[in-house]
C-alpha cells in the first residue's frame, strides 16, 4: 500500500510539466514550490511571535534559517506541522493542502517530517524499533495490530541504519545512544517517513566536527529528491550545506539570499552583532 | 510469507512462560478439582470449598491486574477507576443471576426481592433480556465497553493525561457508586444484588459449579496473559510504549495516538467487566461498594507490587496483596490499611519494579522492560525460510 501511494506521489510530480489535474489530499508541486507561508502571524499572550511571515520554499531546495534567539523559528515549525494554528494568514503544503486545517498526524501522512531541536525519540524502544515504527505504512490501529515486517520492509530499515551509521546499534535500546548518535537516529526516523519535506530545527546540536560534516553530506545528498528545511546557529555548517539562506528576526524575514550576500547585509549585521 | 496469528501468538511467550502457563492450568483444572471432589476433608491434600473460592476470586483480581498493566505499565495511562468496569460487569451478570432465582425469593414472586420491597410491579424496561443467559453476557461485554469507550474518547481526544487522567477516573468510578448507592437506579441500593441460587438451572452452591467457575476464573486469566503478551510484543504495543515515550513523535511520525490508547483502554476496560462477571457467582455478592474509590487504588497497589511493565507482574501482586489481605483481615483486621499503605509506600521507594524487577535484578538481568526485544530474534530466523 506504500508503495502505491509513493506512485501516485510520482506520478503527480512527473506530471508537473504537462496539464495537471488536482485530488484533494495529494500533494500538488505543479508550480515547482512545495511550500508556502503567506502573511503568518502568531502571538502568545501579545507576544507577537510571528509578524506577517512570508516564504517560499522550492521542491527539491535546500534552505538554511538562520536568526536570533525569538525570531520565531521553531514557532515557524510548529504552524507547518499543524501543533500551532496560526492566527492569520496562509500555509499551504504544494498547490492543494492547507496546513492550518490538517492535524499533526495529517500532515505527517502528506509529507511532512520534522526533527525537534531536543532529539526526541523512543528511549524504551530499540535502535531498529524506533526505525520501524517511524516507516511510512498504514498506521492505524488495526494495521498495527497484525503489522508484520515484509523483508523489504527490513531492508528498507537496514538501508536506513547503513545511512545514519548505526548498523551496530540495530538492538541496543535508543536511551543509550551518544547524543549526537540521537541525532542522527531521529533524522533516520524522518528518512524512514520517506517525506517530502523535512523540517530540521538544529540538528547539529551536540554533534562533534565529523558528525556535523557529515550531517552536512547527507543533507546534501537528500536536497533535489526531498526539499530540507534547516534551522541552525553553526554558520560553519550553513555554508556546508550551501543553499539559499533566510535570516528571521522578530518573527518576519529580514533578508534571503545565499550566505555571503546575507553576511553583508547592513541590516543583518545589525541584528546579530548591533545594540 | 507471511506467519499465521496463532504461530505469532505462540512465537509471542517463550517456551519457559508456555511450561509456567500448562503447569498452571494442570493444577486449576486438574489437581484442585480433584483434591476438592475426590480427597476426604480430613486429608491433609484436602481443598476446602473456602479456598477454592477464595482462588477463584483471586484469579478474577489477577485478570484485573494484567488489564490494569497493560495501560499502566505499556502505555503510561494510570487509571485509579478500574473498579467500575469490573463492578459494571458484575453487575450486568449479577442481573442474570437475580432473575434466576425465580420464584424462590423471600415473596415468592418472579420480580427481584428488592423491587417488590420498593412497590414495584414490573421490571424497569433495562432489565428486559435480563433472563437471558446470552443477553447477559453481551450486556457485561457491551456495557463497560460502551462506558470506557465514551469515558476515553472524551479524555484521549481533549489530550487529558497525567495525574489528571487519573483523578477524573476516581472521580468516575466515584460517582458511578453513588448513582448505585440510590435505590431508585433499580439494581438494589446499597444491598446490591445477593442470595444468588442457580446458572443455567445449575444449583449455584454445588462443589461442581464452584469447580466451574473457579475453572473458567483460570481459563480466563491464561487467555489473557497470552492475549496481553501478543499485544505487547506487536507492533501495537511498540507504539503503545513510544506513545508512553514521546507521545508528541508519534503524533509526528504520522499515528493517531488517541486511537491506539482509545483502543488498549476500552479492551482493558472489558477485561476488567468479564472478571467481574465470574467474580460474582463466585463471591455470591455484588454491591456499590465494589466501586469505591479505594478499590480502584487497590488495584493499582496490585501491580506496582508485582512489578509493572511485565504482565506476570500482576498476577504475583494481586496473589501477594490478596493472600495478605485475608490473612491480615481474619487475624488483625484492624490493621489490614496501615499495612497496604505500609506496603505501597515500601515498594514505591524500595522495588520500583515490583517483585518482578527483584527476581531480574538478583538473576543479573537488566531491570528494564522485557516488553520487545523477544519478537525481533525468532521474526528474523524465520524471515529467511518462509
Amino acid at each position: 500500500m506504500s508503495t502505491a501511494l509513493s506512485q501516485k506521489l510520482d506520478a503527480v510530480s512527473g506530471n508537473a510539466s504537462g496539464g495537471h489535474r488536482v485530488n484533494p489530499g495529494e500533494l500538488d508541486l505543479s508550480h515547482k514550490v512545495i511550500l508556502y507561508l503567506d502573511g503568518i502571524s502568531v502571538s502568545f499572550d501579545g507576544f507577537k511571535a510571528l509578524n506577517d511571515l512570508s516564504l517560499t520554499i522550492d521542491a527539491g531546495e535546500l534552505r538554511a534559517i538562520i536568526g536570533p534567539n525569538g525570531a520565531g523559528k521553531t514557532t515557524m515549525m510548529d504552524v507547518i506541522t499543524g501543533k500551532t494554528r496560526p492566527d492569520s494568514g496562509t500555509a499551504f503544503f504544494g498547490q492543494s493542502l492547507d496546513l492550518t486545517r490538517m492535524n499533526e498526524p495529517e500532515i505527517a501522512h502528506a509529507g511532512i517530517g520534522r526533527k525537534f531541536q531536543k532529539p526526541t525519540i523512543f528511549e524504551q524502544l530499540t535502535v531498529f524499533e524506533n526505525l520501524e515504527l517511524a516507516m511510512k505504512t498504514d498506521k492505524r490501529v488495526w494495521k498495527s495490530l497484525f503489522a508484520q515486517l515484509a523483508s523489504d520492509e527490513r531492508d528498507r530499515v537496514a538501508d536506513t541504519l547503513q545511512r545514519i551509521r548505526l548498523v551496530d546499534e540495530a538492538d541496543r535500546l535508543a536511551g543509550l545512544l551518544s547524543h549526537g548518535q540521537k541525532q542522527w537516529l531521529e533524522i533516520g526516523m524522518l528518512l524512514m517517513q520517506e517525506p517530502r519535506l523535512l523540517l530540521l530545527d538544529e540538528p547539529v546540536a551536540g554533534m562533534t566536527d565529523e558528525e556535523t560534516e557529515r550531517t552536512a553530506e547527507l543533507f546534501v545528498s537528500l536536497a533535489g529528491k526531498h526539499s530540507l528545511v534547516v534551522v541552525e546557529h553553526d554558520m560553519a555548517f550553513v555554508e556546508a550545506l550551501g543553499g539559499k539562506v533566510t535570516v528571521l528576526h522578530e518573527g518576519a524575514v529580514l533578508a534571503e539570499g545565499d550566505l555571503a550576500t546575507v553576511q553583508n547585509d547592513a541590516r543583518v549585521i545589525e541584528v546579530y552583532l548591533g545594540r | 510469507m507471511r506467519t499465521p496469528l496463532s504461530v505469532r501468538m505462540f512465537q509471542s511467550l517463550p517456551r519457559t512462560a508456555w511450561l509456567a502457563l500448562a503447569i498452571f492450568a494442570a493444577i486449576a483444572w486438574i489437581a484442585i478439582p480433584a483434591a476438592h471432589l475426590l480427597l476426604p476433608e480430613s486429608s491433609p491434600f484436602h481443598v476446602s470449598a473456602y479456598t477454592v473460592t477464595l482462588l477463584g476470586k483471586i484469579l478474577c483480581y489477577a485478570v484485573v491486574a494484567v488489564a490494569m498493566d497493560l495501560i499502566w505499565g505499556y502505555a503510561g495511562i494510570l487509571s485509579l477507576g478500574h473498579g467500575v468496569f469490573f463492578a459494571l460487569g458484575g453487575y450486568a451478570f449479577g442481573m442474570y443471576l437475580m432473575r434466576q432465582i425465580g420464584t424462590d425469593g423471600s415473596y415468592g414472586v418472579a420480580l427481584p426481592d428488592f423491587m417488590v420491597f420498593l412497590d414495584w410491579k414490573a421490571l424497569p424496561w433495562f432489565w428486559v433480556g435480563s433472563d437471558s443467559f446470552l443477553w447477559a453476557l453481551i450486556m457485561v461485554v457491551a456495557v463497560p465497553g460502551l462506558l470506557a469507550f465514551v469515558f476515553g474518547w472524551f479524555a484521549f481526544r481533549s489530550r487529558i493525561k497525567g495525574v489528571y487522567f487519573s483523578i477524573i477516573t476516581q472521580a468516575l468510578t466515584y460517582a458511578t457508586m453513588l448513582l448505585f448507592f440510590r435505590n431508585e437506579t433499580g439494581f438494589g441500593g446499597n444491598n446490591g444484588f445477593t442470595d444468588f441460587k442457580r446458572i443455567l438451572g445449575y444449583d449455584i452452591t454445588s462443589p461442581q459449579m464452584r469447580l466451574v467457575l473457579f475453572g473458567l476464573s483460570a481459563a480466563l486469566l491464561i487467555a489473557v496473559l497470552i492475549l496481553g503478551r501478543y499485544l505487547v510484543t506487536s507492533k501495537f504495543g511498540r507504539v503503545l510504549a513510544a506513545i508512553r515515550d514521546a507521545e508528541s513523535r508519534v503524533r509526528f511520525i504520522g499515528y493517531q495516538p488517541t486511537q491506539y490508547k482509545l483502543a488498549i483502554w476500552t479492551l482493558s476496560a472489558v477485561l476488567c467487566a468479564l472478571a467481574g462477571a465470574l467474580y460474582v457467582p463466585q463471591v455470591g455478592i455484588i454491591n456499590p461498594s465494589e466501586m469505591s474509590p479505594a478499590n480502584s487504588i487497590e488495584i493499582a497497589v496490585w501491580v506496582a507490587v508485582g512489578g509493572r511493565g511485565t504482565l506476570i507482574g500482576g498476577v504475583i501482586g494481586a496473589f501477594i496483596v490478596n493472600l495478605a489481605k485475608s490473612f491480615f483481615t481474619v487475624s488483625f483486621p484492624d490493621y489490614w490499611l496501615f499495612f497496604l499503605g505500609f506496603l505501597f509506600i515500601g515498594v514505591t521507594l524500595f522495588l520500583p519494579d515490583g517483585v518482578v524487577g527483584l527476581w531480574r535484578k538478583l538473576r543479573g538481568k537488566r531491570a528494564i522492560e522485557d516488553t520487545d526485544t523477544p519478537t525481533e530474534t525468532p521474526a528474523d530466523a524465520k524471515g529467511a525460510s518462509a
